[in-house]
Parts: C-alpha cells; sequence; structure tokens
C-alpha cells in the first residue's frame, strides 16, 4: 500500500453534509488535485506566464520550457518520445483530433501520406460494446460521413469482453481498431495485446482509450504496441482542459489536422498553408498552457510514487470493493470481482442494488460524506447490454484508503434498509 | 437539512404505490402525451392527459427512475386528476417555485394547492435532483400543450 497521501490533497481536508468528513470516491470521474500541481500552475502563472513559442523575450523562454519540460514528463510517464506527445483538451479532443484527421483525409487532405487513414464504402471501424461514449461517437460519427461499417468487439452477460470475437470482428477490410485499455464501469483492464496482434495481421490502426488506464496503471505504449492512444489530465491528478494524444510519429506527421490556426503553420500565403510535423501541427492557437504545466507535474507525482506502487495499492482498494459489493445480499457488481493479484480490474466497483435506483442510493451515500458517481457513467450501451440502466460507482485513486473503501462498502450495505426493500 | 427529511414517508409510499400508473388508452378527444427523458441519468416517462372541457379528466404515466421522480409523478396524478386546467397550471407553477426554493417552504396558499406534493420541499437542497422531481411535471405541461392545441383546433373546426 500506499503511504496516506491526504496532506497532499487540499480538499480532501474538507468537510461536506453536516460536517462529515469526506470520502471521496468518484475519482473515476475526475481526481483531485496535489500540491504539485496546484503549486506548479499557480507558480507558472507567478512566475513565468508568457507566450509559447511566439517571441523571443525571457517569459517567452521561460514559458515554453515550462509547456515544453511538461510535455516531456508526460511522455515520460507513458514511456513515448517528447514530440510524439500532441496536447489536446482532453482526452475527447484527442479521440475526435483522430476521427476528424481521418474524416480530412477521406476528404482528401493530406495527400499520398495520408492514405493510410482515408475512410469509404466497404472499410470499416472496429469498437468495442464497452467504451465511453468519447471513444464510441467520434467513430460513429465517422462511418456516418465515409460510408465505412462500424462494428464491435461484444461483451459477455457480465461485461467482459469477448475475447474469441476479435478474429471475427477484425475483418480483413477493417482499417481502424479503438478501444479502451480498461473500462469505467467493469473495471476490467483490455488484454490489448489480442486486438494488437489481430488489427496488426489485417494492417489496421489502433486507438487506445488511456483515460481509465494511465492514471492508475503503468503503461508503456512500446510495450503496448498500439499506434495512438488518448488520455486526459484530469483523471491523473492534473488540471482539466487538458489532455494528450500521444501517437507513433510517422502517423502524426502524416495525419491532416483538423483545427486550423497560427504557430501550426510552416507557410502560409492568402491561397495555402503547409503545416508543421507533429506534435505543433495540430496545436494551433493559444494552448492551454498552465494546465499542460499542472500535467506535466501531475505526471511527475505520479513517477515519483511509482506507477507499479500506484497499481498495487488500488489492487487492494479493488478488492476490498468489489469482493465486499459482490458477497452483499441484494448487491450486483457490473463485471467480475477479478484477481487483485493480476492486477486485471481497476480500483473501482459499479453496482446495482435490488428494488433501489441509483440516484437514491447515492443520495443515501452522500448524507454519509460518500462522494460516488451513479447514472450510466457515459456508457449507455454498456448498461443497457447489461439489463440496467444505470449504476452507482465507487473510483478510486493514489490517495483513496482502505478505510474509504470499508466505509463505501458499509454504506452500502444499509441503503435497501432506508428505503425498505426486503433484505 | 438530514436524508429522512428529503425522503419523506408520503414520498416513499407514492414511489411504491404509484398513481395513475398503466400507459393506458385514454379515450377523450382532446388528450396529448409527452415522452421525457432526464439526460443525467436516462429516467424516462410517457404520460398522457385526457381533457373534458376545462377539466383535466385522465391522466396515465409509464415509468422508470429514482424514488424522486416516481413519487413526483404518482403525486401529481392523484392531485390533478380531475382539477380544473388552471389548478393544473397553478400547481405546476407553485411546485416549481417549491423546487427553486432550496428547501424552504412556500407560502400557506400555494402548499394547500401542492397538498401531498409538498413533501418534496426538501429535494429543492439538492440541486441534481430538482430535474428527477420535475421529470413528470415536464410532462405533463407539454401533453396539456398538445391536448389544448386539440381543444383549440377542434373549437376552430367546429366554428368552420
Amino acid at each position: 500500500m500506499l503511504a496516506d497521501l491526504h496532506g497532499d490533497f487540499p480538499l480532501l481536508a474538507r468537510t461536506v453534509r453536516n460536517g462529515r468528513s469526506l470520502v471521496y470516491l468518484d475519482s473515476g470521474a475526475t481526481a483531485q488535485k496535489p500540491l504539485a500541481v496546484l503549486e506548479a500552475e499557480d507558480r507558472f502563472y507567478r512566475e513565468h506566464n508568457g507566450a509559447v513559442a511566439r517571441g523571443a523575450h525571457i517569459l517567452a523562454e521561460e514559458a515554453t520550457e515550462a509547456f515544453e519540460d511538461a510535455r516531456a514528463d508526460v511522455a515520460e510517464l507513458i514511456g513515448a518520445s517528447t514530440d510524439e506527445v500532441v496536447w489536446t483538451s482532453g482526452a475527447t479532443a484527442a479521440i475526435n483530433l483522430v476521427a476528424n484527421g481521418m474524416l480530412q483525409a477521406s476528404l482528401g487532405a493530406g495527400g499520398a501520406e495520408a492514405e493510410r487513414f482515408r475512410l469509404g464504402p466497404g472499410d470499416r471501424i472496429v469498437v468495442t460494446e464497452l467504451e465511453h461514449h468519447a471513444n464510441l461517437i467520434p467513430w460513429q460519427q465517422l462511418a456516418a460521413r465515409t460510408g465505412a461499417e462500424l462494428a464491435w468487439v461484444p461483451v459477455d452477460d457480465a461485461g467482459t469482453l469477448r475475447y474469441e470475437a476479435i478474429e471475427s470482428v477484425i475483418t480483413e477490410n477493417t482499417r481502424v481498431v479503438a478501444f479502451s485499455h480498461a473500462s469505467n464501469v467493469t473495471g476490467a483492464v483490455t488484454d490489448v495485446e489480442s486486438f494488437v496482434h489481430r488489427a496488426r495481421e489485417v494492417g489496421a490502426l489502433t486507438v487506445l482509450d488511456g483515460c481509465q488506464s494511465v492514471p492508475h496503471l503503468p503503461v508503456n505504449v512500446a510495450e503496448l504496441g498500439v499506434d495512438l492512444m488518448a488520455f486526459s489530465g484530469h483523471k491523473m491528478l492534473g488540471p482539466t482542459g487538458i489532455g494528450a494524444l500521444w501517437g507513433r510519429k510517422d502517423l502524426l506527421d502524416a495525419l491532416p489536422p483538423s483545427q486550423f490556426g497560427g504557430s501550426a503553420i510552416k507557410v502560409v500565403t492568402m491561397e495555402t498553408t503547409t503545416w508543421l510535423d507533429a506534435p505543433q501541427r495540430f496545436e494551433p492557437g493559444t494552448q492551454p498552457v498552465a494546465q499542460a504545466v499542472g500535467m506535466g507535474a501531475a505526471a511527475r507525482y505520479l513517477m515519483d510514487l511509482g506507477m507499479e506502487n500506484v497499481a498495487r495499492h488500488e489492487a487492494r482498494i479493488a478488492q476490498i470493493l468489489r469482493e465486499g459489493a459482490s458477497e452483499m445480499p441484494g448487491v450486483r457488481l457490473l463485471g467480475t470481482v477479478g484477481d487483485p493479484g493480476a492486477i486485471d480490474v481497476l480500483g473501482l466497483a459499479a453496482v446495482v442494488v435490488d428494488g433501489v435506483h441509483a440516484h437514491d442510493v447515492g443520495q443515501v451515500l452522500d448524507d454519509r460524506g460518500i462522494t460516488v458517481r451513479v447514472g450510466h457513467h457515459c456508457a449507455q450501451p454498456l448498461h443497457r447490454r447489461l439489463g440496467v440502466t444505470g449504476s452507482t460507482r465507487a473510483s478510486a485513486h493514489v490517495y483513496t484508503t482502505e478505510d474509504d473503501a470499508h466505509a463505501f462498502i458499509e454504506a452500502l450495505a444499509g441503503v435497501r434498509e432506508f428505503f425498505g426493500v426486503a433484505v | 437539512m438530514s436524508l429522512e427529511a428529503m425522503y419523506q414517508q408520503v414520498i416513499m409510499d407514492h414511489a411504491r404505490e404509484g398513481h395513475g400508473r398503466g400507459l393506458v388508452e385514454i379515450d377523450l378527444p382532446h388528450r396529448g402525451e409527452s415522452h421525457q427523458v432526464n439526460t443525467t441519468c436516462g429516467d424516462e416517462v410517457t404520460l398522457r392527459v385526457g381533457v373534458e372541457g376545462d377539466t383535466l379528466a385522465r391522466i396515465a404515466w409509464e415509468g422508470q427512475g429514482c424514488s424522486i421522480s416516481q413519487a413526483s409523478i404518482s403525486v401529481l396524478a392523484e392531485l390533478l386528476e380531475g382539477e380544473s386546467l388552471d389548478t393544473a397550471d397553478e400547481t405546476f407553477e407553485a411546485f416549481r417555485a417549491l423546487m427553486q426554493a432550496k428547501g424552504e417552504h412556500l407560502d400557506e396558499e400555494r402548499e394547500d394547492l401542492l397538498g401531498d406534493a409538498t413533501a418534496f420541499v426538501g429535494v429543492g437542497k439538492y440541486p441534481a435532483r430538482i430535474k428527477c422531481a420535475l421529470l413528470g411535471w415536464m410532462a405533463l405541461q407539454d401533453a396539456l400543450i398538445q391536448a389544448r392545441g386539440a381543444s383549440s383546433a377542434a373549437v376552430e373546426g367546429g366554428q368552420a
């Protein structure tokens, strides 16, 4: 287990609802921020704020350096080269950047180099049935606009990906495979190799949604073998308004940009523009610099803790949450309990309480100072597949203690009684 | 504001009983139907009304959702079926005011109008739940607009 980190997270010291201490279990939605991140952002504005990559004065130099150092820190966290990390406003924007780049290519942008991004009728896009809406809708839209077909790897009745279906779903005409590294509902960590192996056989690009993995698990893009990966800052202890797209350099240099403006360009005439190479070609306009600096600080904070340690810590939390929920009468745990020793599941538990709506469950927990997410967690198709409209999710991070997890289980046990549902 | 103050017994009872539940056909010339979804949680309701003269003669609905949304629909069905359209409008406005009152009670006149619906006073303290309580009322308002449209169309038809 990690040491108690509450001292690093000022917000966790506050009280809620009638003076109760806060038990924050909504990190899957957004994480709290350590002092290191708050101070990095604050220091940037107080001491170094200036226009990045423009001008030659001292502040412009310092701001540019802070911005690029942060990029290097984020790259180091995921085992990537610095010039393979593109800043975006978040993971949603990162996935849209790829899908819209492919749309631009399909409309003819990018010349011969962009051929591999061009889609049309007869091509296939593959996702999975457990995707967050952010890794489903951009591909739906791309399919609708290009005439390509959208297909998905299904899940079984427990919400587990049906790996045996990968070979038949990822067909020879599949051009891109977009999938989550870990489910924000079942917590299951995806066997990435199964997807990458098949995608390579058919020559399809792989796009990994790393929103739930990068903040919680050791992630090394070279070892994973995927082509592109999106992840957000605010879920990995960083600020909101910042995220990143990682991509293999040769791919990023060939993917047509879909947002246009200053700084991303080599030469502009009244008629035409040529783009810089990645990552700058995807970063037109003034960037969220302080947020990037904050995300860099978050990456450093996580690396200082050690991602192996983080994963082991959260596996212990997962065990308390998932075993506790699965053994409780009248409560259904979405997904499987998982094997914490194998770290095949995140530190979260999404549950359905028989006879009590998720909103009502959340309200009872909130009254005890326990903050969880209720609803469909931006994964409507998965919930529908599991026969429910919503669930109540407790999700952990580095600061979550065993006591926090026990508090959730204890409060959950009292929910059915409160609503007079027979146990 | 305690949890028990929000989930008053009358709310729990209505959530269980579901007055007016069952989407029966309403065989009246002036009728309306509305389907409303709470996009934050996916809760939904389909509500039908039938109007006779200036009376809200029938209310029927089917829905699924949290105890607050289901109880709220049940209360409005019990409260407003058989009442005048004016009373329905005034009650809707009173309920909306109650939701915006941040947990404070309204004046006696409006609370009398609201009857059992005053039990939802605690919901006003929880901004995330106000939408739940209003789901059925929004459906009612929408369905009544249609029913009234059908009324005026019928009147115009009669005059032609």
